[in-house]
């Protein structure tokens, strides 16, 4: 009944999410029997259904994300999704992030990632396999309600991908789409000629980031999944030790990918967001944090596990929580809660209630279990020896859960505000409030994981330590002294005492690097194979290194020190920002910047602004291309993405802050008029102009300039405040009786001059007119920023050494299995 | 008792003395008048741009200076002065989220959060005048 509507899709799609949620059902409920039965023969053929059940739902899920691309490549605006989060202006690489801009598509996406590590439990898990998977089943049955778009007795369960625009409601406000022009009437059948494109993705979010950070993090919000469903399902069939081993693989790989997806979030906010840096304790980045920091605790613990017999109850513990909060996070994140504490602007889809029941299905019977359990799990009552290795990696793992839990419980203030009816507003300097205590936690952290390799598990003889590794400490005293003389900590806005916090925290941060760079040669002789977690602590410390050597060293370069007709704000906000007019070099820290071009992208309207950059010694010189989306689409303002010339011990990062709007054509200045003397000197907003003497013309052909017809030249010299001068020369005519003055335009000045009047006393009127229509200009601020590179090497360095244990542990478990 | 106990029990209480204090560096949320009457102290203030009066902005000459006028809920109005460039979307904004200090009849912001309306929102409301749809047909099809 509608023109050039596609329905197959759709219809597909909805028969697809329905699959999904009643084979996840099903693989749930066959895993649990297969758990249950005793006999061989049944447990095979229980065991046989899950699998085809789970194979089913990982099959609907593929093709729910296969339709919606198809959706969205083709542009089919007849879906609500593909016209929210998608136009037809959009690269490829572009249309795959709008899949996952909406919570549709990355609910979807988390199903994917916990669809494919289902199917590489099944082919790894061995006899832990059914009871992971029914726990893995149950999951992807709750995150399938997410999309399946239900209204079941007024309730709406899920919001579906594959809605239509003419059933979301859109239209219903559009009565030209109506017949009739009423809107109460059914839409025209050939209502969809009239829309033509979609809405397009976030331009903050057309950013190569953004298409490989979120698959990447959804992988890792997944894989937390799988160390909680080990543990409870130790808990729930009472095998409460034998499920270490198989786990250990799987949480060493939640916490690379976790991390590397938290970074790759961090590397998007360096590149594409304007608030100058990588991290800024906001609550959506906080939220994937906490689980990671937890995550890395259970790590531990584990590892103290197996060589002790110690913590198994904290392992379980760490486990359970480090996924609750990944659920915590996603209610935290996609219910609107957040309201004005996150730059994020998050609104609810009205699906609060499903994401806090998504919270309880699993923590509540998990807390239940253990209260009712734990007194089985295996403890043992012994003092633990100061001198062994597992004491000190107890307090490591004590010190992650505490940092976490001291990062959520400051997150959750609108949550407390929403409980409690109260309306505490976050701290002055929200940045602070978090590193001044953060900074403490990574001392210690850094000078546990230094020395607690050096120690032997049960317990160590200290002459042995001593001997060991008095050779690391020696060689980070040099290095100390090294950091101190030439990089050292410039950061002193927040007192001595934190400074000197920051101080230590580097020292301790250079002492771990070493402890285990030398560990490796020390400890295991070099063996790749087994140097995974020595590897993955040096990446860790410099990791800590970097943040605390970036954070302080950062420089702001774009100081307006030139500015001294500018009036001095009294606000506490340096002059940050320097407007760059263009051609005209200024200067920026240690360079000359200039503005020379702008050009526009092809097909959005996205900008860049070419600006040069030339060192004062002149040995340096590059270009940067900062760009932003003015006006897009019909938004009035800008959208600055930043641009970064990369060293390896340095990046200098810029960014427009302010543009002169290009739709604003008009000149509405007028001309100001002087009266000057020759020889006077008068200022304009930058610098001063100089008149000389006038210089008369009057031996003029009558025909044109009439009787007495006379032209007056007046030399004026303008001087720059950046030193330079120019000259130009006004003339006016006296012809045919009228008085007929010559503007003259300064394009680098903005200026417009013309002579008024020459008056009997020889004075002169000079109309000035100074407008920003006429000029070409860019307002940026600019950075400096020390070793941020190795910031991104340091996490890659600690993911690498997790994969390498982890390829190590997996081996291990399937050996043991085969034989 | 054993060791790690101790320990943890301690983590705890450091937890809850950490959590406790952050409370007190916390500040509140103020209307304009509830601002106006505690000078000196950082507020956040919830407000809407005035667009009666002109934004004071000039790159040109000072990019570091801004000048604007805010009304809250309850209509009361202020001037605010912010030592930055202007927000990118300033204009574009449904409410603002200044974060300063009330000083001699001016509010000093020191960070300004512009709330957009959640994407498009607006328009899909108005019905379909969204960005890159086509002028609605004014006669009847």
């Amino acid at each position: 009944m509608y023109i050039g509507e596609l329905s197959w899709p759709g219809q597909l799609g909805h028969l697809a999410a329905i699959l999904s949620l009643v084979a996840s059902a099903l693989a749930c409920f066959a895993y649990a029997q297969t758990v249950r039965s005793n006999e061989l023969t049944l447990r095979a053929s229980w065991q046989r259904i899950a699998r085809v059940g789970f194979y089913l739902q990982t099959i609907s899920v593929f093709t729910i994300f296969f339709l919606l691309l198809y959706l969205i490549h083709n542009h089919r605006f007849e879906y609500h999704y593909v016209w929210k989060h998608s136009s037809k202006s959009l690269e490829f690489k572009y249309l795959l992030a709008s899949i996952w801009e909406g919570q549709e598509g990355s609910f979807l996406l988390w199903l994917l990632a916990q669809g494919v590590l289902g199917l590489l439990l099944i082919r790894t898990a061995k006899g832990w396999e059914a009871p992971v998977m029914s726990i893995v089943s149950f999951a992807q049955f709750c995150l399938s309600t997410m999309i399946i778009g239900l209204s079941i007795l007024g309730w709406k369960l899920g919001s579906s991908p594959f809605l239509l625009l003419r059933d979301s409601g859109v239209l219903d406000g559009a009565p030209a789409l109506h017949i009739d022009f009423d809107a109460s009437q059914p839409l025209i059948p050939n209502y969809l000629e009239k829309i033509q494109d979609g809405n397009d993705l976030n331009p903050l979010l057309q950013n190569y980031w953004m298409v490989i950070h979120p698959p990447v993090l959804f992988l890792g919000f997944a894989s937390t999944l799988i160390p909680f469903a080990f543990a409870m399902g130790g808990v729930i069939t009472r095998r409460y030790t034998d499920w270490v081993k198989p786990v250990q693989p799987w949480a060493l790989f939640s916490t690379a990918v976790l991390g590397v997806g938290i970074m790759m979030g961090g590397m998007w906010a360096y590149e594409s967001l304007t608030f100058g840096g990588y991290w800024a304790w906001d609550p959506v980045e906080n939220a994937s944090l906490v689980p990671w920091l937890i995550g890395v605790a259970g790590l531990h613990t584990l590892l103290i596990y197996r060589h002790s017999g110690q913590a198994l109850l904290s392992t379980i513990v760490f486990f359970v929580l480090g996924f609750g909060f990944i659920l915590y996070s996603t209610f935290l994140t996609r219910s609107g809660i957040l309201g004005e504490t996150s730059v994020h602007a998050f609104t609810g889809e009205g699906m609060n209630l499903q994401l806090l029941a998504l919270i309880a299905v699993f923590m509540i019977p998990s807390a239940w279990f253990l209260i009712r359990r734990h007194r089985e799990i295996p403890q043992i009552q012994t003092e633990e020896n100061i001198s062994a290795r597992e004491f000190w990696m107890y307090i490591g793992s004590l010190l992650f859960f505490l940092s976490a839990i001291l990062i959520i419980g400051q997150t959750s203030l609108p949550v407390f505000n929403k409980i409690f009816g109260t309306t505490i507003a976050p701290p002055e300097d929200v940045e602070f409030s978090y590193n001044s205590v953060q900074i403490y936690i990574a001392i210690m952290l850094a000078l546990l994981t230094g020395f607690t390799y050096y120690l032997k598990y049960k317990q160590t003889g200290m002459d042995l330590f001593w001997k060991r590794i008095s050779i690391p400490l020696l060689i980070t005293l040099l290095l100390g002294i090294g950091f101190a003389w030439y990089i050292g900590i410039r950061y002193d806005q927040k007192g001595l005492g934190f400074q000197t916090a920051l101080w230590i925290a580097a020292i301790c941060s250079i002492f771990s690097l070493i402890a285990n760079a030398s560990y490796i040669w020390i400890g295991i002789k070099g063996n790749l194979a087994k140097s995974g977690g020595a590897i993955a602590h040096v990446g860790f410390a410099l990791t800590l290194l970097a943040i605390v050597v970036t954070s302080s060293n950062k420089q702001v370069i774009s100081e307006n020190n030139t500015g001294f007709l500018t009036p001095l704000g009294k606000g506490e906000n340096p002059r940050q920002n320097l407007t760059l007019i263009k051609d005209i070099p200024s200067e920026m820290g240690r360079y000359k910047v200039t503005y020379e071009q702008d050009s526009v992208h092809p097909k959005k309207k996205l900008w860049y602004y070419k600006v040069r950059f030339k060192s004062n010694d002149g040995k340096e010189e590059f270009v940067l291309y900062p760009n932003a989306f003015v006006n897009y689409k019909g938004q009035q303002g800008l959208m600055a993405n930043p641009d970064a010339k990369h060293y390896w011990d340095h990046d200098v990062f810029t960014y427009v802050t302010s543009l002169p709007d290009p739709d604003k054509k008009e000149d509405t200045t007028r001309f100001t008029s002087k009266t000057v003397m020759p020889g006077d000197t008068t200022f304009y907003s930058k610098g001063f102009i100089t008149f000389g003497q006038p210089n008369l013309i009057d031996s003029l052909p009558v025909e044109l300039f009439g009787e007495g017809g006379q032209v007056v030249e007046l030399p004026v010299s303008i001087h720059r405040r950046t030193g330079e001068t120019a000259t130009v020369t006004l003339k006016a005519a006296w012809a045919k009786k009228q008085w007929l003055p010559l503007p003259d335009t300064m394009q680098a000045e903005g200026m417009i001059m013309q002579l008024e009047e020459q008056k009997k006393d020889g004075s002169l009127v000079v109309g000035i007119k100074e407008s920003d229509t006429l000029l070409k200009y860019v307002t940026l601020k600019a950075f400096h920023y020390p070793y941020i590179q190795f910031l991104w090497f340091g996490i890659w360095l600690t993911a690498a050494g997790l994969l390498i244990s982890m390829r190590r542990r997996m081996q291990q478990w399937l050996q043991a299995n085969r034989t | 008792m054993k060791r790690t106990q101790l320990i943890l029990l301690i983590g705890i209480a450091v937890c809850i003395g950490v959590l406790l204090s952050f409370l007190k560096t916390t500040s509140t949320y103020d209307t304009v008048e509830t601002a106006r009457k505690k000078p000196g102290q950082f507020v956040h203030v919830m407000a809407k741009l005035d667009k009666s009066s002109p934004i004071q902005y000039d790159a040109l000459n000072n990019p570091n200076y801004l000048r604007f006028a805010a009304i809250d809920s309850l209509g009361q109005r202020m001037i605010v002065e912010y030592n930055n460039a202007k927000p990118e979307n300033l204009e574009m904004s449904d409410r603002l989220v200044l974060k300063g200090r009330y000083s001699d009849s001016v509010f000093l912001c020191k960070e300004i959060q512009t709330k957009c309306p959640s994407k498009y929102k607006e328009e899909e409301a108005k019905g379909l005048k969204h960005p890159g749809s086509v002028p609605l047909p004014t006669t009847q099809p």
